[in-house]
């Protein structure tokens, strides 16, 4: 069976570091940056874990800033 | 597989929606008010009005709606967006007309606006945002908080001898004749934000159609206003708010 490969790309200026996208993965792939933050202050989304990801949406789905965008890929070689 | 392989354009399954403007939202972190902005821009779009919807900014928190949906807007006066969408859309009645309000806003100053329009059948349709607390002034206490919830105004939370009942406004609304679609949704989950967009769309389906007024409640949060975080204050409300405010479709013909 072919595997579904996500990513999601931030807009990091954008996100606003709510952390709903965090809980809302199903496969624990985003986190906080720690140490870092953007322009404006906030601690933002990052993809901890890519490997993990599936292209499910959850993440975009729940996020109030529209900052996250998805991409998904049938993977034929798996 | 590297991650520069998965993200082309080719791929893109979700990206911010086309109607969205490019201005950094006010609202606090992890608003609802963000979510549902993402769903009027997508629908809209999927709709093809993007040049045929009035949309009437209510006052509070989405005060600046107009600011990041990129349809016409009309500002109107605390709680009198029912009203002022009935004369656009009385004026222009091919247009998609709807009005996007708060809890201060539909629930408690425009009560009288909001039954009015609803018991009219005004073709328009309404999207209320119930957080239960006023939360642009500061977190006073609304007519939609929970008996025993702390806000700035009841410090000690709601008493019913001296505060009275939440209202349930949406219940109201769906006894009314003119009403054709009511219904109370959430977006704390990606399930509920699913079944809220199917709801909002419904909602602009009907009143292109002609069918009556439609509501849309979206039980929200405002954890500025609940002094909790986004994660903590979307627990609470499936704990605490959805006991009084039961999601579902309350009236659909």
């Amino acid at each position: 069976m072919a595997k579904v490969k996500g990513a999601v790309e931030v807009n990091i200026e954008r996100c606003k570091g709510c952390e709903l996208c965090v809980v809302a993965c199903p496969t624990g792939v985003l986190s906080l940056k720690e140490r870092e933050v953007n322009d404006r202050g906030y601690h933002f989304a990052f993809m901890k874990n890519p490997d993990a990801c599936i292209g499910c949406q959850s993440c975009a789905l729940v996020c109030p800033d529209a900052c996250i965008e998805v991409y998904r890929l049938v993977d034929p070689t798996k | 597989m590297e991650i520069n392989e998965i993200i082309k354009a080719e791929n893109k399954v979700m990206a911010r929606p086309r109607l969205l403007t490019d201005a950094h939202m006010h609202y606090c972190p992890g608003c609802s008010h963000g979510v549902v902005h993402k769903l009027i821009a997508e629908i809209i779009d999927e709709l093809g009005q993007e040049d045929n919807t009035v949309g009437v900014a209510p006052v509070g928190c989405a005060v600046f709606a107009y600011k990041y949906i990129d349809v016409d807007w009309v500002e109107a006066a605390h709680g009198r967006a029912p009203a002022v969408a009935t004369a656009i859309h009385r004026l222009n009645p091919e247009k998609l007309v709807f009005t996007y309000q708060g809890d201060g806003d539909f629930a408690a100053i425009g009560t009288c606006e909001s039954i009015h329009a609803a018991n009219r059948g005004e073709n328009i349709a309404i999207i209320f945002i119930n957080n239960a607390i006023y939360g642009m002034t500061g977190g006073q206490m609304a007519p939609t908080t929970l008996i025993g919830m702390k806000t700035a105004t009841t410090p000690y939370g709601r008493r019913v001898d001296l505060n009275g009942y939440p209202l349930v406004i949406s219940d109201l609304v769906a006894k009314l004749d003119g009403a054709c679609y009511v219904t109370r949704q959430s977006v704390h989950t990606p399930a509920a934000v699913r079944k809220a967009k199917a709801a909002i769309k419904k909602a602009f389906q009907n009143a292109l159609a002609k069918k009556g007024t439609s509501l849309v409640e979206i039980v929200s949060t405002c954890n500025s206003g609940w002094k909790k975080s986004p994660a903590e204050s979307n627990k609470w409300m499936e704990e605490n708010m959805f006991v009084k405010y039961p999601l579902g479709d309350l009236k659909d013909i």
